[in-house]
């Protein structure tokens, strides 16, 4: 170990192989940096720009960032915990996520983040965007206002299904996902129930049918255990398991 | 034009295509008396196709014609794809061409480039949102957009679209019912020397006015065709003011990549070094050291690419360049692929530019004749080069060279993460150099001149001249070149501009100057700039240029990063907010606080430079804001009042008793 690479985050020391991002060396470290568009086992978006940490005074998203020898990274100091609020914030403006009313709360990410990072309200003005709601699939069902436009969905229906059921569409605030079929609803698309893309949805937009509240409020993955401790990829994959397993 | 003519992503296809195929024209002629008359510059009407092709009860149209118009679309996008491989990359110029012919892009043209290029129909769609000129629903046969910059709006645009909307009978958004025509805005066209300017079916029409606008009205309503309106209308003259070294010293075709051939590549690339030329796009990185990164990249390829998608507002040094001065920078690009080893260069024009594309097509043919491009170069065995030009479609994003690279691939033009960058992986993933028109004419003309020529004028950091494009408030707009070091108050003299209040330098990204600043000097070192030069005398309100920056920069949010797509959105509501005169001193705050996570956290120099105006003007111009705020600590986003007219209008109620008073 002490001969390997290093660099630091908060001053901890963590070691890194090459090609390593500093996202990728922290995560196997068992060392948290708040994301939503990064998930380990897809290539690096750095969309959202929740991971954003300050290098030497530059802020960069770490999910992109190549590790390097002795680079300082600041995680949590107070100027990079406040922009990952106002993020959060923007995320929560731009959509309508009201969690009370979400089948996904307890198991949201974008919630689960914001609860990690203090966020107390949205703060910002809403954009309340009137959406509506494609609900065509038989077993899956896609709520638009509360997409956050991670890609994941994309990344995991091109890499993983090879279906390239999902794309995102627009410019701007008026971004938008769209699917893959003649008539444009999800229904007609290529997407299974069992799709990676499905359960690679951070938050409640994409949604299996039927099966929403099998696992009670209270008992799911981020009600008992914070984000910064459950979120590394084998959990991950056991929380997609058990939410697809559980009819 | 014979069909020998026809090359894959350009207009003369539009053209060529409808030979073979007399009998559908006689029908659709006989369908529609829009048809008459049509040719070079207006498009069939566009109706007849949305009909037919969109129609899912299918009822409209007999079969027969129905399934001509099938086989129409059918054979326009196989010549158009069957051209040549990198299929898929040539998805954005296939678009263009679409949109050209049928003033949208038809569904079922969607399922035939899904098919044949092996793109899921959604990212076609994808790509054809992303860019303002192409187009899901039909526009009408004559697509207008007026230019929308601020320097449009202080010559009084706003009035001479209403006026046009108003005699047509139309409304911005969509095409009138029936199919003649479609009014919109657009982000500035690079005509604010002779604005205001409009677009339309890719022509522009400079200098509008009241009695312009009317005649307009007159030449649309009877059908006239493009190119029976009066030539003067289309006239865009080079207006420029001040020549220095670049635009006054011209070289002889070719003698560029001949002092290359004589002086070695390594000689030339050091003379460039020597010369000290730094891009002129702005961000004034080393000409020298990026041609170097490039030729030192080991790969299978190497590729010259032209940034021709001069889209920060007010800026138009690049369409004089591209008008007169062509040649030269084809032989710049010429240069740098004979010391980088590309083969192929890419000329990126930006959609509004589409009106000088046949003559830049022209140019390119006469160079190929001479020997300039193509094979064997000057005759030097394996020197080969060649140039082919796309369009952009609406997206001032894609001056990112980043994102240009990923236009040019046929995507959306989103910027990439960096690194690694274009230098080593570019375009196709290869090494690649990007430059400014401008940086190429000046590469052409230090290989002839030699790097002393260069550095006779401007500062050590800064050696050379720079074009600026100076419009607004001054008795002379147009081009100047002035040599680095220059201040900002002798740009002001020269162009005859008194009662100054600001110059906006470097466009909606660029810097707010007062008049304390006209001082400083324009210099990489001192206020680096694209070349825009914006002028607003005292009587302005700045707060205007404000509110056009920010609504410029939410219509051109990429939407790829959360502080670009939603900061942009919340920033523009908040400067609206500051002009109804609902803002308080908390949401000034706001408005610093956004821009410092806009500033900080952005993918890209979009976001990062979309709060400069209203940083500089809250620090300079602070009265602009406070003089329109409301006088209390805390003024809710929305009206309480305003939000029950619905509930108004559903009981058909109006009186006292249905509105909410504010407390006095």
């Amino acid at each position: 170990m002490s001969e390997g690479k290093t660099f630091r985050l908060d001053g901890k020391v963590i070691a890194f192989q090459d090609g390593d991002t500093i996202m990728d060396a922290a995560l196997r470290a068992g060392e948290y940096i708040p994301h939503l568009c990064h998930n380990p086992e897809f290539k690096p978006h750095g969309s959202c720009r929740v991971c954003v940490v300050n290098v030497n005074g530059r802020h960069i998203p770490a999910c992109t960032l190549p590790a390097a020898e002795n680079m300082d990274v600041d995680n949590n100091s107070r100027a990079i915990s406040e922009q990952r609020v106002s993020l959060l914030q923007m995320l929560f403006v731009e959509g309508n996520h009201a969690c009370p009313a979400c089948e996904k709360s307890g198991a949201c990410q974008l919630q689960a983040v914001a609860y990690y990072t203090g966020m107390l309200s949205p703060h910002f003005t809403h954009f309340f965007p009137r959406r509506a709601i494609d609900a065509s699939h038989p077993e899956v069902i896609f709520y638009f206002n509360r997409c956050i436009l991670c890609d994941l969905c994309v990344r995991a229906s091109r890499e993983v299904d090879k279906k390239n059921v999902f794309a995102i569409s627009g410019r701007g605030i008026n971004s938008r996902l769209v699917f893959n079929s003649g008539s444009g609803k999800l229904g007609d698309s290529e997407l299974a129930v069992t799709d990676k893309a499905v359960s690679v949805c951070p938050v409640g937009a994409l949604l299996p049918k039927q099966r929403g509240y099998q696992t009670p409020i209270g008992k799911r993955l981020y009600d008992n255990i914070p984000i910064s401790i459950a979120d590394d990829a084998t959990n991950k994959h056991e929380h997609a398991k058990n939410d697809n397993s559980n009819e | 034009m014979g069909p020998q003519a026809a090359t894959i992503h350009n207009i003369p296809v539009f053209y060529t295509f409808l030979a073979p195929l007399p009998s559908i024209l006689l029908t659709m002629q006989a369908q529609n008396t829009h048809m008459n008359g049509h040719e070079f510059r207006n498009r069939p009407p566009p109706f007849n196709f949305r009909q037919i092709l969109d129609n899912e009860s299918g009822n409209i149209g007999s079969f027969e014609l129905r399934y001509k118009l099938m086989k129409n679309l059918e054979s326009f996008v196989s010549a158009l794809a069957s051209a040549t491989g990198h299929g898929a990359e040539r998805l954005l110029q296939y678009l263009c061409s679409l949109q050209f012919q049928y003033s949208y892009i038809p569904k079922a043209a969607i399922q035939l480039l899904a098919d044949r290029l092996q793109i899921p129909a959604a990212e076609i769609k994808a790509v054809i949102d992303f860019y303002a000129f192409l187009h899901l629903e039909p526009r009408g046969e004559f697509d207008i957009y007026f230019s929308d910059n601020i320097t449009d709006r202080m010559l009084g645009n706003r009035a001479l679209c209403d006026q046009l909307c108003h005699a047509l009978g139309v409304r911005p958004g969509g095409p009138r019912p029936d199919g003649r025509v479609s009014i919109d805005l657009s982000s500035c066209t690079g005509l604010s020397d002779q604005g205001p300017a409009l677009l339309i079916n890719g022509q522009v029409i400079t200098r509008l006015n009241v009695e312009r606008i009317q005649k307009i009205a007159e030449l649309i309503d009877a059908g006239t065709p493009l190119k029976h309106w009066p030539e003067e209308y289309f006239v865009v003259k080079d207006n420029i003011q001040h020549y220095g070294i670049l635009l006054g010293d011209e070289i002889i075709k070719g003698s560029a990549i001949e002092a290359l051939l004589d002086k070695g590549a390594i000689a030339v690339l050091d003379n460039i070094e020597r010369s000290g030329l730094r891009g002129r796009g702005g961000a004034g990185f080393k000409t020298a050291k990026k041609w170097r990164l490039c030729q030192m990249s080991k790969a299978d390829a190497h590729y010259v690419v032209c940034n021709a998608d001069e889209g920060e507002p007010g800026t138009f040094k690049d369409r004089v360049l591209l008008n007169r001065y062509a040649d030269t920078m084809f032989e710049g690009m010429t240069v740098c692929a004979g010391i980088t080893a590309a083969k192929q260069g890419y000329l990126y024009l930006r959609g509004e530019y589409r009106y000088l594309l046949e003559a830049l097509e022209q140019t390119l043919e006469k160079r190929r004749h001479a020997k300039l491009l193509g094979k064997n170069i000057l005759g030097r065995t394996g020197f080969d080069f060649d140039i082919e030009i796309h369009l952009g479609a609406g997206a001032y994003v894609c001056g990112e060279e980043s994102a240009l690279i990923e236009s040019l691939e046929g995507k959306r033009g989103i910027p990439r993460n960096r690194p690694p960058f274009p230098v080593t992986h570019g375009f196709r993933n290869q090494p690649t150099v990007v430059n400014n028109v401008e940086t190429f004419v000046a590469a052409a003309k230090i290989a002839v001149f030699g790097e002393d020529w260069f550095r006779s004028v401007g500062s050590e950091q800064s050696s050379g001249s720079k074009l600026l494009s100076v419009s607004g408030d001054c008795e002379r707009p147009g081009i100047y070149e002035v040599p680095f070091g220059t201040s900002i108050q002798q740009v002001l003299d020269q162009c005859g501009a008194s009662d100054t209040q600001a110059v906006q330098m470097s466009g909606a990204a660029g810097m707010t100057l007062s008049a304390r600043e006209f001082k400083r000097k324009i210099a990489f070192e001192d206020v680096s700039t694209g070349g825009s030069f914006m002028i607003f005398n005292q009587q302005r309100d700045l707060l205007d240029m404000v509110q056009n920056f920010a609504h410029f920069f939410a219509h051109e949010s990429c939407g790829f990063c959360t502080p670009c797509r939603v900061g942009s959105a919340l920033m523009k509501n908040l400067v609206d907010k500051v002009i109804a005169g609902h803002a308080t001193r908390y949401d000034l705050n706001e408005m610093q606080n956004i821009a410092l996570v806009m500033q900080q956290a952005s993918h890209c120099g979009l976001g990062a430079s979309a709060p400069n105006p209203v940083l500089d003007t809250l620090k300079k111009f602070p009265d602009i804001y406070t003089k329109r705020l409301a006088n209390r600590g805390y003024e809710p986003a929305f009206d309480l009042d305003a939000a029950l007219e619905v509930s108004r209008q559903l009981t058909g109620r109006d009186d006292p008793a249905a509105h909410i008073q504010d407390e006095p």
